[in-house]
Parts: structure tokens; C-alpha cells; sequence
């Protein structure tokens, strides 16, 4: 071959104390091609595109790029390398516009406007050339998620990556959304740029990739042209094992009304109406689905009827009786519990230990302590059987929150919340940046708090989720319910819906 | 960027850091004593020999972290809920008030055991009731707390000298200081506990209030790491919105948390206004609230770390005092400046060695896989 990989791994070995993260890793990526690594949470992955942008430092190996051996000892480093990463959670500021943002390091200048001239321009071309829209002057904050996504691609871009790294970039938007952004990294391919897609979402490797390298407990297992390869090999060799890729459920048998809304108004902090006028009934023994894309009021809907956001106006009934000026102590006393979309946001609090993260919420109750004073036994005990039935890994309830991978934290969460054994849940993005493992599991105890006769309510930007689970899927759009739908609807009514076009 | 994220041993963390942030820093004093042409082992010398060498040295060391326990308790206290106190020296002086108060009050009908629950009672409610506008500021209205208890402490500095010189001072006296107290509202000495030590006090104003800081140590513990308070407490300082979810009310956490901590500082006054000066004085606090940032930070807010580092300040405090006295060409200033490297290096560039650590401990850890 006459060019060199755009990258190439030689032997990359990295250990976090007992942990060891990247067991002798190798890896080419070739230069214009679109590379998927897959691998279950705390395969590896996000610990070797660290590596590779310079967060760490390899304890031993090469890092070869554009077939130049380089050392990366930090992100500038690999800015310089032209390598650009968006990472999962973004890295924006929040109260600055998007050319502040994507100026940010590159100022070009302790002056900031003549920088700020040629970064528009640049901004410009970038938009132009690749279809990355988006208005400079807007505010992060505002953006809806999938924008602040692009912004930071622009980010990568402004600074000259050849070579972009995208952590679990579809994580939190819709089939559309995700459309386009495949749309965008293709043309930035057939520009000659070499990308890097961190996911677990099969379905994406399949659609976008040329090549696709497996990862399972910090060993490269595989590498496979896109092509030649299915979803179900993939999968097998992700986990180890078969896995079960359709969740399987019976008929619905829906009971009584158990959550009722009507005429809801939400409104977010700065006073925007986000949820406008709506009803439902979520009936005892059935699964709501609600889809919409990212920031059409479906999480201001979540944060509502738990209590953390009071309604701006408009009626919500629990077993038919109304609530007023309820928080979400109130909400939790009364039978409904919350498994919240975003777990470092709401749902945990990183740097306690699991048993801490075990009870929160639930602290209050005389089982976990009388008088005010925490029954730290009781607390473990507690902890050590959760863990045990939700075979959640490492299975150290001392552990810091912060140091469980993505998809057993989660089941942190499911398991608080579902093991009190609630008659309604809400759940909102119950697998997000979830491997397929625990995604399966936690989609099996979702519908088996349904067959056992609890109301819920999903909230889910994945169509794919709600069309798995649902047993009704309700459309948001621009904060209204646009209309009802059966789960074997087509994806392409779905999607007309969930843009507002059709109803 | 990866040492950030990297964890090392706890003892590093919370012994060995800390420690060698205090070499660092003991190291440049000794540059500077060494520049201005004096013997900087002579001083390190008088320095431990005052603060630590005979009775009199220690009961004066102990007396000063008295001071810097209650403050630095007081600090990590609301900084357990991620809130900045900066008002404890404001909270603390309008303690004092409260404690003084009790104590004209009853130092000529009951003994000093009868009069100090309740000086405890009214130093600690002053102090509380100092942070309470603050409190209540920051919960409902988000002002921030840093902003407004320093204007406290400005406030409540005018509000004593008010008091003093037109109030609480005695006709015809000539200081703006309450009268003395009557042996009712005296706390005694710790002789004795020097005299186990088969050594003697003298004039150092060590008393009770230590034993009570002791006391107020474990309180703050239990309540931090034990009760549902402060698990509400510690979720609210390390995640507003996790809190929010887990229907931890935001505005009552913060002000009972901030009344702790401002009555925490507040009981600071016992042990000056009643266990030496025996009346309330103008300035009497002369700092110690600001001390108790450093200690609270260096003490990485738990309550041994801060009686750990409340000594340190207290050896700083006497020892210097007295390298000043042996050794007058290092003058008082240069005491102040060598406190102010302690507390550059302890609490300000508390992770200077972090990243040098993490290449130290991990290569270790290779080895040791090897």
C-alpha cells in the first residue's frame, strides 16, 4: 500500500491500578476510511481514544500517525497531529456562543476581533463545505443537543483535524438527527478525512463504516471489513456469547388508569413554554412510549410529573387523585419513581460510593436509619443484594460511583428505583450509552415491572427503544402531543411525526 | 490533564501531600531567613522549641488551634454542602458577643461549669445568627455566599466597636472592652492535663474550650458521615441537581447548614473571650476565621485532618512568636510571611505535587505487576 494508516496502535498497554484497561492493543486505521470500534462499556474503547488524544499516556507502545512515530502527551499534542475528538459528554460553554466556543484555544491573537473575523469566515467554509449548519452567534445553552454536537465537531475541524474521533456520537439523537450526521462524516470522508466512531450501536457500525474493530475487556479481538461481517457476528463478538437483539414480550393487558395528565404546561427556566397542553393516561400494565427528538419538552415532561419542575399550569393525577405542590420526596412517597434520562446529571452523585448512590432519594426512610442517624449496615446489606441481582460489576459497594462503567451505573439506578417496587416508573433514556448486555437486561425489567402491573412511561430519543418496548407511543413535537401511534407503525410515519409534518 | 484523573493511595493524598507541601514551604522560609543573613536552622529551632519545647509552649499552641478548630470546622462544615464560607472571622467576633453576654449575666451567681453550656449556647446561636441573612440570601434569593459574608465581616466589625465603645463599655473605663468577667465567667486552665505530662502550664491561657473543640470534632464528623443531614448535606455539595431529583430541599439544607457553620465559629469566642482575655475585646479574633480557610483546606475538610492542621497553624502562631522575641531581626512581618507560604503551599497550590506523585505511584504499580 502506498499510504500510510492515518493511525496506527502498535502494542498499546495501559493499566489504572488493578484495572488493566488496554491489554496489548493493535490497530490500523486506514487514511479516508471510516473506522468503528465496538465493545461493550468498559471494553476499552473511550481509555484508548484517550490514549490516542492525549487525556493518557500509554504505559507501553507505539502510536504511529500518518506512519510517523509520535509521542502524545497531551490534547495539543494531538491537535497538532490534526486529530480532533468529540466526546460524548460535550466539552462547550455553556453561556458562550458557538464562535466563542469554537474559538476557544484558538483565539489567534490576545485581541479577539480580528480572530473573530477569519474564525466567521472559516465557520462559513466549514458550513459550505461539509452542511455543518449552525448559527454562530447562538448560545450554547439553547441549542438543541444535536447542534451543540455539531459545534463541537466544528470545534475539531476549525483546528485542522484530518482526524476525527467521535465517542458515542449518536447517543442522544433521533433517527434524523443521526441521519444527518452520517450524512456529514460521509462527505468529510470523501474529503479525505479519516474518522473514528466509538459506538455500540450495531446498526450504525453496519450504515456508516468501512472497517469495524471489536473490543472486549481491553483486548482487540476483531477486525472486520464492514462489509463482510453482520450484526450478529458483531454482536457475538462484543459479548462473548449469543445475544438476544429483539427483546421479547406478550400481549399488553392494560388496567386501570394509574397517571393522568391533563392540559400540562411546563415551562423551562428561562420561562419558555416546553411542554404546551398535554394529555395522556398511562393505564396500570402497560408501557407508554413517548418518542420526539432531543428537546421537544419530552425531559421538562419527565421533570414534571416527578415532582423537580412545577407545572406552569395544567392537572396531574395519580390514581386519580389530583397532586398540588408536590416535590419529588412527595412523588416517591406515593408510588412513582423516576429512573432519570441523564445518570451524572440527576440520577448519581459520581463521587459517592454505590451504597450511597444506593439510597438516594430513599434516605429518609426508617429502613435505612431511625432518628436521623444512617444504618450503615442496613445500607450495605441493601447495596450487596442489588448488586447481586442486577449483577452489577465491579460488585464493591465501598466503590466510588464514578468508577463503574456506563451501562452499571445505570443499573445503579434501575435497580434503586425499580426494586422499591413503584406503581408508576417513569424512565427516561434508560440505555443511553448502555452496551448491549446491560441493555438487554435492563429492557427485560422494564417490561416485567409491566406484566407485574405497574404504569410506565418511557421517555426514549432512540425510535428503536420505544418501538421495541412500547405498548402505545405517543409523538412529542415542539412540547405538544402530535398524535398517538401503534409500535408497528412505520418508521417512516414515525419520523414524519416526530418532525411536526404529519400528525 | 491525566494526573487529574488518576487516583492515588489515600495515605498519599491525605498525609504524605500535605506534607510535602509544608517541607516546600518551610524550604523558602528558609531561603529568605537564610538571605537577610540569619541562620535559618537557628530559627526552625526556636521556632519548634517555642511552640513545642516546654509546657508553657504547647498550652500557648493548643490555646491558637483552639481558635483555628472551630473556624476550620466551620469552613468545611458549609463547604461539605458547596458553600464558601469566608464569613466565620465576622461570625466568630459576633459570637463572642453572645458569649459575652452570657457571661455578664451570670459570672457573679453560679460557677463557670453553670455559665458555659450556656456562653456554648449564645456564642453559637450569635454566630449562627450572623450567617443566617447569608444563608437566607444565598437559598432564596442566590446571592452569592462568598459576597455577602465578607460584607458580613465588614458589617459585623462595625457593628462590635459600636457596641464596645457606646454599649457594653463600662462607664469611665478608657478601652473599648466590656468589663471583666467575675470567676463564673472564667474557664478554667488545663494545668492539669500538662501536669500528667509531668510539665507546667504557666501563663499559657490553654482551657476548657479545647476540650470542647475536641468535642465539636467528633459532633462534626457524626453529622457529616452519619446522619441523613449530612448525607443530604454532602449530595447537595457535590450535585445540585442529583439533590434536586432525590427531593432534597435546597433552601432549608443550605441554611441549616450555614447556621452550623456560622455557630461552630461562633463558639470560637469561648475560648478567647472567656478561657483568656475574661472579657470581650475589640479585634478579638484577630484572624483565625481566615486561618480556618487554610486549615479547613489543608485538613481536606474532614475534622482530623483539621485538628491536624489546626496544630500545625497553632506551632506556627507561637513558634513564631517566639523566633521573633530570640531572633529580633526576624521580625514579625517575616512571621506573617512565613505563615503566608504555609498557607500559599498547604491550601492554595495544594496539588502542586499531584502530578509528580501519579508518575511516582504509577510506575510503582507497574513494577509491581512486573
Amino acid at each position: 500500500m502506498s499510504t500510510p494508516p492515518a493511525i496506527e496502535l502498535i502494542g498499546i498497554d495501559k493499566s489504572f491500578g488493578p484495572v488493566h484497561a488496554n491489554k496489548n492493543i493493535n490497530l490500523k486505521v486506514e487514511k479516508g476510511s471510516i473506522h468503528g470500534i465496538i465493545g461493550e462499556n468498559g471494553a476499552g474503547k473511550s481509555t484508548l481514544m484517550s490514549i490516542l488524544y492525549g487525556f493518557y499516556q500509554a504505559d507501553r507502545g507505539e502510536i504511529r500517525v500518518n506512519g510517523k512515530p509520535l509521542e502524545i502527551a497531551d490534547s495539543d499534542d494531538a491537535i497538532a497531529a490534526g486529530i480532533g475528538m468529540v466526546h460524548q459528554h460535550f466539552m462547550l460553554v455553556e453561556d458562550f456562543t458557538v464562535l466563542e466556543n469554537v474559538m476557544l484555544g484558538a483565539e489567534g491573537g490576545s485581541l479577539l476581533n480580528r480572530g473573530e473575523g477569519k474564525a466567521r469566515k472559516e465557520l462559513k467554509r466549514l458550513e459550505s463545505e461539509y452542511g455543518l449548519e449552525v448559527d454562530p452567534d447562538a448560545i450554547i445553552e439553547q441549542l438543541p443537543v444535536g447542534l451543540q454536537q455539531r459545534v463541537e465537531i466544528l470545534k475539531a475541524m476549525f483546528r485542522g483535524a484530518e482526524i476525527l474521533i467521535l465517542d458515542e456520537p449518536t447517543g442522544v439523537l433521533t433517527p434524523a438527527e443521526a441521519d444527518h450526521l452520517f450524512r456529514i462524516l460521509g462527505m468529510l470522508r470523501d474529503q479525505g478525512h479519516t474518522i473514528i466512531l466509538i459506538t455500540h450501536k450495531l446498526r450504525e457500525i453496519m450504515a456508516i463504516t468501512d472497517e469495524v474493530s471489536v473490543m472486549r475487556r481491553g483486548e482487540m479481538v476483531a477486525t472486520r471489513k464492514t462489509a463482510e461481517t453482520t450484526v450478529e457476528e458483531l454482536a457475538e463478538l462484543m459479548v462473548g456469547r449469543r445475544v438476544l437483539l429483539r427483546v421479547e414480550k406478550g400481549e399488553a393487558r392494560p388496567g386501570d388508569v394509574a397517571l393522568s395528565v391533563r392540559n400540562l404546561t411546563v415551562h423551562d427556566n428561562r420561562g419558555v413554554p416546553m411542554v404546551k397542553n398535554v394529555s395522556f393516561d398511562v393505564r396500570a400494565g402497560e408501557i407508554v412510549g413517548i418518542a420526539g427528538v432531543a428537546g421537544n419538552g419530552q425531559s421538562e415532561l419527565l421533570e414534571a410529573l416527578s415532582g423537580i419542575r412545577k407545572p406552569h399550569s395544567g392537572e396531574i393525577y395519580v390514581h386519580g387523585k389530583k397532586i398540588v405542590n408536590a416535590n419529588p420526596a412527595t412523588y416517591r412517597k406515593i408510588g412513582v419513581a423516576h429512573i432519570p434520562e441523564d445518570r451524572h446529571h440527576m440520577g448519581l452523585i459520581l463521587p459517592f460510593e454505590e451504597r450511597e448512590n444506593n439510597i438516594l432519594g430513599y434516605h429518609q426512610r426508617e429502613e435505612y436509619g431511625r432518628r436521623g442517624v444512617l444504618n450503615r449496615q442496613a445500607i450495605l446489606d441493601d447495596a450487596r443484594a442489588k448488586i447481586e441481582k442486577y449483577d452489577i460489576r465491579p460488585p464493591n459497594p465501598l466503590l466510588k460511583t464514578a468508577n463503574f462503567s456506563g451501562g452499571n451505573q445505570q443499573k445503579i439506578v434501575v435497580a434503586r428505583e425499580i426494586e422499591r417496587d413503584p406503581d408508576i416508573l417513569l424512565v427516561g433514556q434508560p440505555t443511553r450509552g448502555v452496551d448491549i448486555g446491560a441493555i438487554e437486561f435492563i429492557h427485560r425489567r422494564i417490561i416485567d415491572m409491566r406484566d407485574s402491573g405497574k404504569a410506565v412511561l418511557l421517555v426514549s430519543v432512540e425510535l428503536d427503544e420505544i418501538r421495541a418496548l412500547a405498548d402505545r407511543i405517543l409523538v412529542m413535537f415542539a412540547g405538544e402531543n402530535v398524535g398517538e401511534a401503534m409500535p408497528d407503525a412505520g418508521e417512516q410515519q414515525l419520523g414524519l411525526m416526530m418532525a411536526g409534518i404529519a400528525s | 490533564m491525566s494526573a487529574a484523573n488518576t487516583p492515588l493511595p489515600g495515605w498519599v493524598t491525605f498525609f504524605l501531600m500535605p506534607l510535602l507541601n509544608l517541607v516546600t514551604a518551610l524550604v523558602i522560609s528558609g531561603l529568605v531567613i537564610w538571605m537577610i543573613g540569619q541562620d535559618p536552622f537557628e530559627a526552625l529551632g526556636y521556632l519548634l522549641n517555642g511552640a513545642l519545647g516546654n509546657g508553657m509552649g504547647i498550652g500557648f499552641t493548643l490555646y491558637y488551634a483552639t481558635n483555628f478548630i472551630f473556624t476550620g470546622l466551620s469552613v468545611a462544615m458549609a463547604y461539605h454542602a458547596g458553600l464558601f464560607n469566608i464569613g466565620s472571622e465576622g461570625q466568630a467576633y459576633v459570637g463572642g458577643l453572645g458569649c459575652a453576654l452570657v457571661a455578664l449575666a451570670l459570672d457573679q451567681y453560679v460557677p463557670w461549669y453553670v455559665t458555659m453550656p450556656f456562653a456554648i449556647l449564645g456564642a453559637g446561636i450569635f454566630g449562627a445568627a450572623w450567617a443566617l441573612i447569608p444563608a437566607w440570601l444565598q437559598a432564596k434569593r442566590g446571592s452569592h455566599i462568598v459576597i455577602t459574608t465578607i460584607m458580613f465581616n465588614f458589617i459585623g466589625a462595625a457593628l462590635m466597636v459600636y457596641l464596645l465603645v457606646h454599649v457594653l463599655k463600662p462607664a469611665g473605663a478608657m478601652s473599648p472592652e466590656t468589663r471583666g468577667f467575675a470567676p463564673g465567667g472564667q474557664l478554667p486552665d488545663l494545668d492539669w492535663l500538662m501536669a500528667m505530662f509531668g510539665s507546667r502550664l504557666g501563663p499559657a491561657p490553654l482551657n476548657v474550650s479545647f476540650i470542647i473543640s475536641l468535642v465539636m470534632c467528633v459532633v462534626v464528623w457524626f453529622l457529616i458521615w452519619r446522619t441523613k443531614f449530612g448525607y443530604s448535606v454532602r449530595a447537595l455539595g457535590m450535585s445540585k441537581s442529583a439533590a434536586t431529583y432525590a427531593g432534597i430541599p435546597y433552601a432549608r439544607t443550605v441554611i441549616i447548614t450555614l447556621l452550623l457553620s456560622g455557630g461552630l465559629a461562633g463558639m470560637m469566642a469561648l475560648n478567647v473571650v472567656m478561657g483568656s482575655a475574661d472579657r470581650l475585646q475589640v479585634e478579638f479574633v484577630g484572624g483565625a476565621g481566615f486561618v480556618g480557610i487554610a486549615v479547613s483546606l489543608m485538613g481536606r475538610n474532614h475534622p482530623l485532618g483539621i485538628l491536624l492542621a489546626a496544630i500545625l497553624f497553632g506551632i506556627l502562631y507561637q513558634g513564631g512568636a517566639q523566633l521573633s522575641f530570640m531572633m529580633p531581626q526576624i521580625t514579625r512581618d517575616m512571621i506573617v510571611m512565613i505563615q503566608g507560604l504555609v498557607i500559599l503551599f498547604a491550601g492554595a497550590l495544594e496539588f502542586l505535587y499531584r502530578p509528580a506523585l501519579v508518575r511516582v505511584f504509577s510506575r510503582r504499580q507497574m513494577l509491581a505487576e512486573v
